[in-house]
């Protein structure tokens, strides 16, 4: 058993201590909104909020978690869409959206530490986060729109 | 479009004339069944606002049910940027018909008028995905997974109210209420092809606006939309381990191989592995990997030589144009390399056998499952009414890629554990390795310039075809068809006739050249599998024939905007090409090592109008700093959703442009992970100023049209910037240098 917590929940989870921590998340949890993009922590698509810190999950073992702070994108809009989600919507700023999930984490953890960037910083800020669909330029202009104080 | 009359029978409702196969009711909600499917693209959206002004309803009493094989029509693929062009005349005639059965008259009403960007979220509760979304997880975890689903989003919501905005003669709501109630009192096997449909286009109240997509809240909150997200009682996962190579065939697997947790499914070099938990089953794979035995052989041409091989290739000559053109001045060749769809997600299906085993449903991300259907029904001998499918959402597609595979793959599994869903994942590397590929393709172009004007114009261009789609050329051509036991071959892909072509999408030029000769050369050697992604050969034709009028504009001494507008007569094509010129500053001074340059086409010489000018800056490394895009797509349904395609088709080009390839050896594709198969990030992806010009014509499609110019405004671009011509794809810091060498 590793013990960890998940969205402000204390979880236990039964599973081998090299299980991915992505697998743990959408297998033994239920909780799908981190996507599988590619296993290997290239494409972003899977990461979520470790003690603060936004990382993928998929490669990260299991044992790496036990008693850590896990938050994921569904974490992020417990208690409604947070600002980040919000802007992303108002932007619509999708096309396929399957990478999502991981750009609201690390823009979210990013605008933590950085309230009021650039273009380039939130670019930049992205870069581990890949798009497909070309939809880079809405969504960082989101994320800009997404920082404290700026207008909705 | 509200005088319309609605008398030609279109032919997707020929097609599908049932009046229930288009249209049904529930919950006092019209449900509108199509056929086509989200891509990433927004058609969902998009048909829902042409639905909602058809039907003369507000888009919250419609909804649209996407394609299933057991209901709804068959509108064949999602595909070519036609589901606008294919459906709209569709759903307007059954609109008309509707309110002419359910007898509101032709005033076409509504209570709805154009809403706003405020109104988000109003689509929540989108149903078009499986309701097995709503079944997951581990029911001990409750406790989690009550952070999702129906959270409030009443702060996002407060826009509701302002909403109606009265316009004319509008039905109030009981009027409505009645009218759904009507619409769902129709007989459903009324035969629309039958009926004498008079009634008027409908309103256009909704279609032009910038309806908010229905399935942005899921994706941007986390909720459960994927077909990788659906988790039935039941769920099994499923891997396939597929063969190290191209040609490779498995020699052996351990007598008792055995893995904890799983049940290996193995027939001739098809191998699997199928388990309740996805940790055990991905360790039985890698398990399965290092256990298995395999027969290799270097099939693969050089890497560095694909126009030579492919122009010494065995290969069908098609002749598009056959003039007699007098000698050329000029000549150039151009290249692109094999390109892959490489979508965030990999391919996924998932599939339940009947108990009995005597029937399969699958759910599948598929471009066209009833192709799909017949495919799989033709590969395992079943009659087609043991195959049923329906649409279920994954990461974007642009076009043929594993998706059909995975769903037979998921079939193959899901056959060892009847009456269980399998949940079929391809991995990253199977997803770049193996999905089918966007050809290579290589082309001569030479032309006759006679003072100022091109008065002669030959093209030949060589490439494998560009459509190996399931059931084509006989097969079921899904890729485990070929590994199983007794399985045979997929053969090469074939090129889709014209006017559309595939090898020689777009390969006429729009441009009044003179005499021409134009060929395309499909080579029938299939070493590594080809298919047709994003605009198929359009993007490396266009690429080639704009690249060579900027050649053409320098020998004569002529500015590229100057030359291209001397030769297009078509005025919806000058009307682009000066618009954006004029939104790019054309002409005006650029700093030290910024180049500027155009890229104009005509989607398929038939649908959409595109001009691109795109600016670089030529460093240490090439970066396309902005793309200005104008664009005549006709009528436009969803503005802001165009701009989002044109926008995300032109940065999802710059990247084909300036970093992909795909890379392999004699044996087997070595790009197979996205450090070794690169493409555009965040910090490189160009701004994007797009234009739409006004038009009440036919609608076009937005998704392919950008591809082509915008390669061609980047070589442009670069060769303004060093005055270097590029012709060889992708434009990389090295192949730059290479053309610096190899210029006289």
């Amino acid at each position: 058993m590793t013990a960890f917590t998940v969205n402000g929940v204390r979880v236990e989870v039964d599973r081998p201590d090299d299980t991915p921590l992505l697998t743990v998340l959408r297998d033994a949890l239920g909780l799908v909104g981190s996507r599988f993009g590619c296993g290997q922590g290239l494409c972003g698509a899977c990461m979520v909020l470790l003690d603060g810190k936004a990382v993928p999950s998929c490669d990260i073992p299991l044992w790496q978690v036990a008693d850590a702070d896990v938050v994921t994108v569904e974490g992020l809009a417990a208690e409604g869409p947070n600002p980040v989600q919000q802007s992303l919507i108002r932007h619509q700023a999708a096309q396929c959206g399957y990478c999502l999930s991981g750009i609201v984490v690390a823009a979210t953890a990013f605008l933590d530490q950085e309230p009021e960037p650039s273009a380039e910083q939130v670019a930049q800020a992205l870069e581990r986060n890949l798009c497909r669909c070309g939809t880079h330029q809405r969504i960082v202009q989101a994320v800009l729109d997404a920082r404290s104080g700026a207008p909705a | 479009m509200t005088t319309t009359s609605q008398r030609t029978l279109p032919g997707h409702v020929e097609a599908n004339p049932r009046l229930g196969t288009w249209i049904s009711v529930a919950d006092g909600i019209v449900e509108v069944h199509v056929g086509k499917v989200e891509l990433g693209q927004g058609i969902l959206t998009a048909l829902h606002q042409i639905a909602a002004d058809a039907l003369g309803l507000p888009p919250e009493r419609v909804r649209i049910r996407t394609a299933r094989t057991e209901s709804g029509p068959d509108q064949g693929l999602t595909a070519g940027s036609m589901s606008v062009q294919e459906t709209a005349p569709a759903l307007r005639y059954v609109g008309a018909a509707v309110r002419q059965l359910a007898e509101v008259g032709d005033a076409g009403r509504s209570v709805v008028s154009r809403r706003s960007q405020s109104d988000l979220l109003n689509h929540q509760g989108d149903p078009s995905q499986s309701d097995l979304l709503n079944h997951q997880g581990d029911p001990s975890q409750s406790d989690l997974l009550n952070h999702q689903g129906d959270r409030s989003q009443s702060d996002l919501l407060n826009h509701q109210d302002d909403r109606l905005n009265q316009q004319g003669d509008l039905l109030n709501h009981a009027e409505i209420t009645d009218y759904v109630d009507r619409i769902g009192g129709l007989n459903p096997e009324t035969n629309l092809a039958g009926l004498d449909v008079v009634g008027h286009a409908g309103p256009t109240l909704v279609v032009g606006t910038d309806l908010p997509r229905v399935d942005i809240p899921d994706k941007v909150l986390g909720r459960p939309r994927f077909v990788s997200d659906l988790r039935p009682p039941g769920l099994m996962h499923g891997r396939v381990l597929r063969p190290p190579s191209a040609a490779a065939s498995l020699r052996a697997v351990p007598e008792g191989w055995a893995a904890p947790g799983v049940e290996l499914v193995r027939d001739g070099s098809f191998l699997g592995v199928v388990g309740e938990r996805e940790d055990d089953v991905d360790r039985a794979l890698a398990a399965l990997a290092a256990a298995a035995v395999w027969d290799e052989h270097d099939t693969l041409p050089d890497e560095d030589d694909l126009a030579g091989w492919l122009r010494s290739a065995a290969s069908d000559p098609t002749e598009v144009a056959v003039d007699v053109v007098p000698e050329r001045t000029r000549t150039a060749t151009y290249s692109k390399p094999y390109l892959v769809h490489a979508s965030i997600a990999p391919s996924c299906a998932m599939a339940r056998w009947a108990e009995d085993g005597a029937a399969v449903h699958v759910w599948s991300h598929s471009q066209g499952i009833h192709r799909l259907r017949l495919a799989i029904a033709d590969a395992l001998g079943l009659d087609l009414e043991a195959v049923s499918l329906e649409h279920a959402e994954n990461a974007g597609c642009y076009g043929h890629n594993g998706a059909d595979d995975a769903a037979f793959d998921a079939v193959l599994l899901a056959r060892a554990v009847p009456g269980r869903p399998v949940l079929l994942r391809w991995s990253r590397a199977d997803e770049l390795g193996w999905a089918p590929l966007s050809p290579a393709m290589t082309s001569t172009v030479s032309a006759r310039l006679v003072d100022g004007r091109i008065d002669g114009w030959s093209y030949d261009v060589w490439s494998q075809g560009h459509a190996s789609r399931p059931g084509y050329a006989g097969h079921p051509g899904l890729l485990a068809t070929a590994h199983v036991a007794g399985g045979t071959p997929l053969p090469p892909a074939s090129d889709p006739p014209g006017p559309s072509f595939g090898s020689l999408r777009n390969a006429v030029p729009l441009y009044d050249v003179g005499p021409r000769a134009i060929t395309g050369h499909v080579v029938t050697e299939a070493p590594l599998r080809a298919s047709a992604m994003r605009s198929l050969g359009g993007f490396f034709n266009v690429f080639a024939i704009e690249s060579f009028l900027d050649e053409l504009a320098a020998e004569a001494g002529l500015d590229p905007v100057e030359l291209r507008l001397a030769h297009l007569t078509d005025p919806r094509a000058r009307a682009v090409v000066e618009r954006v010129a004029d939104e790019s500053a054309w002409g005006s001074a650029l700093p030290e090592s910024v180049g500027r340059g155009m890229g104009f086409a005509r989607y398929k010489n038939l649908g959409a109008y595109c001009a691109i000018v795109a600016e670089v800056e030529a460093g240490t490394e090439l970066r396309v700093r902005r793309l200005v895009i104008a664009a005549d797509l006709g009528l436009v349904i969803n503005p802001d959703g165009a701009r989002n395609q044109l926008s995300g088709g032109a940065v999802q080009a710059t990247s084909w442009t300036t970093v992909e390839r795909v890379r392999f050896d004699r044996r087997r594709v070595t790009s197979t992970d996205w450090e070794t198969y690169s493409i555009l990030r965040f910090p490189t992806a160009p701004r994007v100023d797009v234009h739409l010009l006004d038009s009440d014509q036919p609608p076009l499609g937005a998704g392919e049209c950008a591809q082509g110019p915008t390669a061609a405004a980047i070589a442009n671009a670069v060769h303004a910037a060093l005055g270097v011509r590029v012709r060889d794809l992708p434009l990389t810091s090295e192949a730059i240098v290479r053309a610096i060498e190899e210029s006289p």
